[in-house]
């Protein structure tokens, strides 16, 4: 009997048949395979499986526990969601790549050693990036490639970690890591860098939006999230993290307010949700780990509707911008109902998923004795339900009306937000059925009086905010400087270098060569001819030449005349007597 | 029915109609948070009535008014072709 079967090699080898297949069959193939691996997620329990010995290292494919089986289900469910919104995408190339990006990202959740672990996380990355650069154009390719290249760094920085990990403790198993030294650090940053914790969050906020509408919505869930749960494995307690991830939720709630892409804002609060989750890892407690988790779990599911959403508006009227959007709550009502009950969730309201896990990290929080982290976090609350609750919505489907032709979108993408947007209140309304999944017991009750009240005044009053200072809220036709701006203008400084200090002191060096080096050396060269030309070719010549001569006048001496050879044979003998005479 | 709802909140004849429902809402959820119960709190602010109403608030206009600050007078909003 089969002891498990991985829910990411599913996914994995269910990719590689993709473009076998053709039309509905095609469609029909990629919905088993989603099902396939929901149901090999249903079927795992505790334990670890797939553990073989690769050049004296112990690989584990397969460390399933209560933590890995919880992310395997939110993962599953959304490769599931993520399918069926995609379903009109003709390009095999496409699918094959969100396959493969789901199956890497589970390939993390399970893998019980850096080797495995580092192998995954790369094949998401490679992933992940086709999905920007299948958007084509200009701007998707740059942005495709800085993606790329920052996850290469990030790649890298891991590797150099877990080299010197392995150097000192001997092994390669992946668990909790403490005492700092460079290891800890660079494998941190490598988590840290695919969490998007500023100031390494730019590479999201730059390829997100720039990816395909079908694309965004899976590169929405896997990266950051399943940098949470290596985070949540591998660094629970690191103080760091918690003002990292207070700092981050306002972080992103700020470049929301500047922004005018609609789904760059979406993407701004990925970095602010996340910052819950990392300060949860930070805290580290029971409740806090807990927290992180069930928040990780919520927010996928919410901002993958959420990314359906404005990305649904994007496919049908190809804007992105919300000065260019506006009026389109009587063409796109359904979306827009779908949208909001992800807006709804991701603010907290409650009987919606956010408030069932939001309030955990915070009570984390303030039951650490950390009332300023959670005073941080809840003033993000605020900036979360204004722009992606009031905001975005405002500018897209209310607001001036943009006079854009609309339509709700494709039946398969409402039934895919549909889908998620249950999920939403499902959890809002049962919490249980998500804290049974989380790894600790849970003894925390969301809907207390005191926090319904406090959390409707927060929210509502900020919508009152909203209202008073609506026209100091109109988005711009800008863009904001995030860290990006480093690595985009130091490339250009770079290329300038190439092009002016380097090329010129190319030139320097030529030219220098050219009189010093070159010159002496034709000088000589043509020396060398001219004594070829002139010396040695007039010698051998000339003697030639009088050979030739000498030879002409010999040969004028036989006539061929007998009368002639004996008067020259009597004047030799003459010679000879007269010679021999005198001497 | 979905159609009808958003209609609602998108069509202006019903924007008064709309006003008075957002004021006696927020009357109402600032109204409970003076009335419940306050046995069990986490943070020392919820022992505050009407702290979440206030916190909300400002919270909104620190984050409009920094952040607006911060794209105009920090430089940080640049024209859309700035890295072309």
């Amino acid at each position: 009997m089969i002891e498990w079967v991985h829910p990411g090699m599913v996914y994995i080898f269910g990719a590689l048949l993709i473009p076998l297949f053709k039309g509905r069959r095609r469609q029909g193939y990629l919905l088993l395979v989603t099902l396939l691996a929901l149901s090999a997620v249903f079927s795992l329990s505790p334990g670890q499986y797939t553990v073989f010995s690769y050049t004296g290292k112990e690989i584990i494919l397969g460390q399933v526990d209560k933590l890995s089986i919880l992310f395997a289900w939110v993962f599953s469910l959304m490769g599931l969601i993520g399918t069926v919104y995609a379903l009109q995408v003709r390009g095999a190339g496409e699918h094959v790549a969100a396959f493969l990006y789901v199956g890497s990202a589970l390939g993390v959740v399970f893998a019980g050693d850096f080797l495995s672990l580092f192998l995954f996380w790369e094949l998401m990355a490679f992933a992940s990036a086709y999905l920007v650069f299948a958007q084509g154009g200009k701007a998707a390719l740059a942005a495709g490639f800085r993606y790329l290249l920052v996850h290469i760094a990030g790649g890298l920085c891991l590797l150099g970690g877990i080299v010197l990990h392995y150097a000192a403790a001997g092994s390669i198993q992946f668990g909790p890591l403490n005492g700092g030294g460079a290891a800890f650090y660079l494998i941190l940053t490598g988590f840290i860098l695919n969490a998007a914790v500023p100031p390494l969050n730019a590479w999201l906020t730059d390829a997100y939006p720039e990816a395909t509408v079908t694309g965004a919505v899976f590169m929405s869930a896997f990266t950051t999230k399943t940098a949470v749960y290596v985070l949540l494995r591998g660094f629970p307690g690191t103080e760091v993290l918690i003002w990292l991830g207070a700092v981050m939720a306002i972080y992103g709630v700020v470049y929301a307010v500047l922004e005018n892409d609609a789904r760059r804002l979406l993407a701004y609060h990925i970095v602010s949700q996340v910052g819950y989750m990392v300060a949860g890892v930070g805290i580290g407690t029971e409740m806090a780990v807990n927290g992180a988790s069930a928040h990780a779990f919520a927010h996928i599911l919410y901002k993958g509707l959420l990314f359906m959403g404005a990305g649904a508006v994007i496919f049908v009227t190809g804007r992105r911008k919300l000065t260019e959007l506006g009026g389109l709550y009587k063409q796109m009502p359904v979306t827009l109902f779908l949208y909001m009950i992800g807006a709804f969730s991701i603010s907290a309201f409650p009987f919606f998923s956010g408030f069932v896990s939001k309030s955990m990290v915070i009570a984390a929080a303030t039951g650490d004795g950390r009332s300023l982290i959670a005073l941080m976090l809840i003033l993000a609350s605020s900036g979360t339900f204004l722009h992606t609750g009031l905001k975005l919505p405002y500018y897209m489907f209310f607001g001036k009306d943009s006079g854009l032709k609309a339509k709700e979108p494709p039946t398969n993408m409402l039934i895919a937000m549909t889908i998620a947007a249950s999920l939403c209140l499902l959890i809002g309304i049962f919490p249980d059925l998500l804290y049974r999944l989380l790894p600790y017991s849970v003894d925390f009750h969301p809907y207390t009086g005191v926090h319904i009240t406090e959390t409707m005044g927060l929210l509502l009053f900020t919508g009152l905010g909203f209202a008073l200072f609506l026209k100091h809220l109109d988005p711009e036709r800008t863009i904001s400087l995030d860290t990006d701006w480093f690595y985009r203008t130091g490339a250009r400084w770079l290329m300038w270098f190439a092009r002016r200090p380097l090329t010129r002191y190319e030139e320097v060096v030529s030219d220098f060569s050219n009189s010093l080096v070159l010159k002496p050396h034709t000088a000589i060269a043509k020396l060398g001819l001219w004594f070829d030309q002139h010396i040695v070719d007039g010698v051998v010549n000339g003697v030639a030449t009088g050979l030739i001569r000498c030879a002409t006048q010999l040969r004028q001496l036989q006539s061929g005349i007998l009368s002639q050879y004996a008067l020259g044979i009597v004047a030799g003998l003459v010679a000879c007597l007269l010679l021999y005479g005198f001497l | 029915m979905i159609a009808k709802l958003v209609n609602f909140f998108g069509d202006p004849q019903y924007r008064a109609r709309r006003r008075q429902l957002f004021v006696i809402i927020l009357a109402m959820t600032l109204a409970a948070d003076f009335l419940v119960r306050r046995d069990h709190v986490e943070g020392f602010w919820q022992a505050i009535p009407g702290w979440g109403a206030l916190y909300g608030f400002i919270a909104c206009f620190l984050i409009v008014f920094v952040s607006k600050f911060l794209g105009h007078q920090g430089k940080l909003m640049r024209r859309e072709d700035y890295y072309d």
